[in-house]
C-alpha cells in the first residue's frame, strides 16, 4: 500500500541550538489509525506542525498523497484536517459560523447539511448558535475536531484529542474517530494516553528526543514486545514461596493467595508446564489461573528508558 | 486562487466589525465630530480662513484622512494581532491558502471599514460645514489607495507585534503625531520656512495634500508628487508583507 505521508530526512533546528526532530522518516499508510506515542517534549506535535505548514523544516521532504508539503502546499494541505492540542478558538464567534469559517478558509463550497451532519455527530448541534466563550472544554474540543472535519480532510491529525476530557466523551471521540476510519480518512493521533492508542491504533510510532525509536504494528508490538503474566490464585494462603521455585522469580501477592508468574511470549519456552509440574511437586495447589497481557504503556516505557 | 478563503476571512472579519459597531464606527464618528465642535466652531471662527477656504471646510479632508489613517491601522493591526494572540492563527497557516489571498482577506476588510467609515465622517462632516468636492473620482482613489496601503501597514504592524503594547506603541506614537503634523488642521503654507521644510519629511502630509486637493484644488505638494508618495509607500508596504510571509517573520516557527 503506497503511504498517504511520506518524512524523510525532517529535521527541525531552533536558533537556539536545540533539535526537535533529528532525520526523521516516517510513512503513514492510507486509511489507517497511527498513534505517534512520546514523552512531553519528545517531538509529536512539531512533527505535526511541519505537515501541516505552521512550522518551517530545517531540512527534509514531506510529501502528502505525493503532494511536497512546500512546493504544493495547496494541494497537501487541503488533504489535512488538524486538531490542535491547545484549545485555540474564536471566543466570540458562534459555534456554527466558525465551522462554516473553517470550510471556507480550505476553499470549499457552502454545505450546511454536512455541517449539520458533523455538529449533530458530535453532539453539538443544540450549541450551534452559543458563542465558543459559553462551551465547556469538552465541547469547545469537539468545536475544534468539527472544524477540521468541515472541508472533509482525507487525513486528520490529532494531537492530543482527548486531553483534559471526561471518560464519557472520550470514549464517544473514540467512536467518531472509528467512523472516520471506516470511511477512508487515514488518522494521525498523538497521545498521553497509551489506552487511546491500544484502543484505537491499528499502527504505533514511538519518538524520543526527536527520533523515531520504532514503528510497528500495534498487534505485532504487543506481542513482541509484550510480557504475559500467569496468575495462580492459590486454594491457601502460603507464606513464602518455596526455595524449589526460585529459578521462576514468582511474585507472591494477595496476602499470600496469589503467585505471579512473568514470561516472555517470544522465549520459545516459556517455562509454564514445568512451574506447573514444581508446583504440584511442592505442594501448591491452586482454585484458579489467568494470564495478563502487557499493556503498551508499560511497553512504551520500557522502550523510551532504553 | 482561492476565492472562498478571501471571501471567508473577508466575512469573518467584517463580521467582526458589526459586532462591535460601537467601537468600529460610533466611537470615530463622535471623535471626529468633537473635532469639529473644538477645531471648526470654537478655534476655526476666529480663523478667517485658509487659501480661500472657510477653516472650518478647509480641515474637512484632514479629519477624514486622520481617521482614515488611524482606523485602517487599528483594524487592521487588531485583525491578524488577534489570532496570533488567541492562537488560532493555526489555521490560517494550516490551510491552503497563499499568502497573497490572507492578505486581500485581512486588508481588504480593514480597508473597507475605514472606506465605510471615512464616507461616513464625510457625511457627518456634511452637518457642520458646506461640503465642495471638485473630483470626487480623485477623492475616492486617494481615499481607497490610502485605506489599502494603511491597512496594510497596520498588517505588518499586527505581525511584528508581540503583545498589546506593542501593537499600540507605532500608532500612538509614530503614527497619530506624523497625522497632526501632516497638515491635518493646517496648511504647510502656514509654517515658518524651515519647519516647511522638516514637514515635507512627513509621509502623511503628501497624502492629506493630494486628498484635500481633491476637494478643493488647494495643496501643499503637485498632486503627481502625492500619488507617486502614495504608491511607494504601497509598494514598500507590500513588499515588506511579501518578505513577512517568505519567510515565517513572527509567523512560523
Amino acid at each position: 500500500m503506497s503511504p498517504i505521508i511520506s518524512v524523510s530526512g525532517l529535521t527541525k533546528s531552533y536558533a537556539s541550538g536545540f533539535t526537535a526532530l533529528k532525520s526523521i522518516d516516517l510513512d503513514i499508510n492510507r486509511g489507517e489509525i497511527f498513534a505517534l506515542l512520546g514523552p512531553n517534549g519528545a517531538g509529536k506535535t512539531t512533527l505535526i506542525s511541519i505537515i501541516c505548514g505552521i512550522v518551517n523544516p530545517t531540512s527534509g521532504t514531506v510529501l502528502v498523497d505525493g503532494h511536497d508539503i512546500t512546493s504544493a502546499y495547496r494541494a497537501a494541505r487541503s488533504l489535512i484536517g488538524l486538531v490542535p492540542q491547545e484549545l485555540h478558538t474564536d471566543s466570540f464567534e458562534t459555534v456554527w459560523a466558525t465551522v462554516n469559517f473553517s470550510r471556507g478558509l480550505f476553499g470549499k463550497p457552502k454545505n450546511p447539511a454536512l455541517i449539520e451532519k458533523i455538529l449533530r455527530d458530535l453532539s453539538l448541534w443544540e450549541k450551534k448558535d452559543s458563542k465558543i466563550m459559553e462551551l465547556s472544554g469538552g465541547m469547545k474540543r469537539r468545536v475544534m475536531i468539527a472544524k477540521a472535519l468541515s472541508h472533509e480532510p482525507q487525513i486528520l491529525f490529532l494531537d492530543e484529542p482527548t486531553a483534559g476530557v471526561d471518560v464519557e466523551l472520550r470514549k464517544g471521540m473514540w467512536e467518531v474517530v472509528r467512523e472516520l476510519r471506516a470511511a477512508g480518512v487515514t488518522v494521525l493521533l498523538t497521545t498521553h494516553y497509551i489506552e487511546e492508542a491500544e484502543e484505537m491504533a491499528d499502527r504505533v510510532g514511538v519518538i524520543n528526543a526527536g527520533e523515531i525509536i520504532l514503528v510497528e504494528d500495534k498487534a505485532k508490538l504487543m506481542q513482541q514486545f509484550g510480557k504475559k503474566r500467569l496468575k495462580l490464585h492459590l486454594q491457601s494462603r502460603i507464606d513464602a514461596v518455596p526455595v524449589a521455585l526460585a529459578p521462576y522469580h514468582l511474585e507472591l501477592r494477595n496476602g499470600g493467595m496469589e503467585l505471579v508468574y512473568t514470561y516472555d511470549t517470544k522465549s520459545e519456552r516459556t517455562g509454564i508446564t514445568s512451574l506447573l509440574s514444581d508446583l504440584r511437586d511442592a505442594g501448591i495447589r491452586f482454585a484458579d489461573l489467568d494470564t495478563v497481557q502487557n499493556s503498551l504503556e508499560e511497553i512504551f516505557v520500557n522502550l523510551v528508558r532504553k | 486562487m482561492n476565492f472562498r478563503a478571501i471571501q471567508a476571512i473577508y466575512l469573518f472579519e467584517m463580521a467582526r466589525t458589526w459586532r462591535t459597531l460601537l467601537q468600529s464606527i460610533v466611537s470615530p464618528v463622535i471623535s471626529t465630530s468633537l473635532y469639529f465642535v473644538v477645531f471648526g466652531a470654537a478655534i476655526g471662527s476666529r480663523i478667517a480662513s485658509v487659501e480661500g477656504v472657510s477653516y472650518g471646510t478647509f480641515i474637512v479632508p484632514g479629519l477624514v484622512m486622520l481617521s482614515v489613517l488611524t482606523q485602517s491601522i487599528s483594524n487592521a493591526s487588531f485583525g491578524i494581532y488577534f489570532p496570533k494572540f488567541i492562537g488560532t492563527i493555526y489555521e490560517l497557516l494550516s490551510a491552503p491558502v497563499s499568502p497573497l489571498e490572507v492578505v486581500i482577506g485581512y486588508v481588504g476588510a480593514a480597508a473597507t471599514k475605514s472606506i465605510i467609515l471615512g464616507l461616513i465622517i464625510l457625511g457627518t462632516a456634511g452637518l457642520f460645514v458646506p461640503l465642495h468636492i471638485l473630483h470626487p473620482v480623485w477623492m475616492l482613489t486617494f481615499l481607497v489607495l490610502t485605506a489599502v496601503t494603511f491597512s496594510l501597514f497596520g498588517f505588518i504592524i499586527g505581525i511584528w507585534a508581540d503583545s498589546f503594547e506593542k501593537l499600540q506603541a507605532i500608532p500612538l506614537l509614530v503614527v497619530t503625531p506624523l497625522t497632526f503634523l501632516g497638515g491635518s488642521f493646517y496648511s504647510v503654507s502656514m509654517l515658518p520656512s524651515g519647519w516647511r521644510t522638516v514637514t515635507l519629511l512627513n509621509p502623511v502630509v503628501y497624502l492629506i495634500s493630494g486628498f484635500r486637493w481633491s476637494f478643493y484644488e488647494i495643496s501643499d505638494v503637485s498632486i503627481e508628487l502625492s500619488v507617486f508618495m502614495t504608491l511607494t509607500f504601497l509598494v514598500v508596504c507590500m513588499g515588506l508583507v511579501w518578505w513577512i510571509f517568505k519567510t515565517g517573520y513572527k509567523l512560523k516557527k
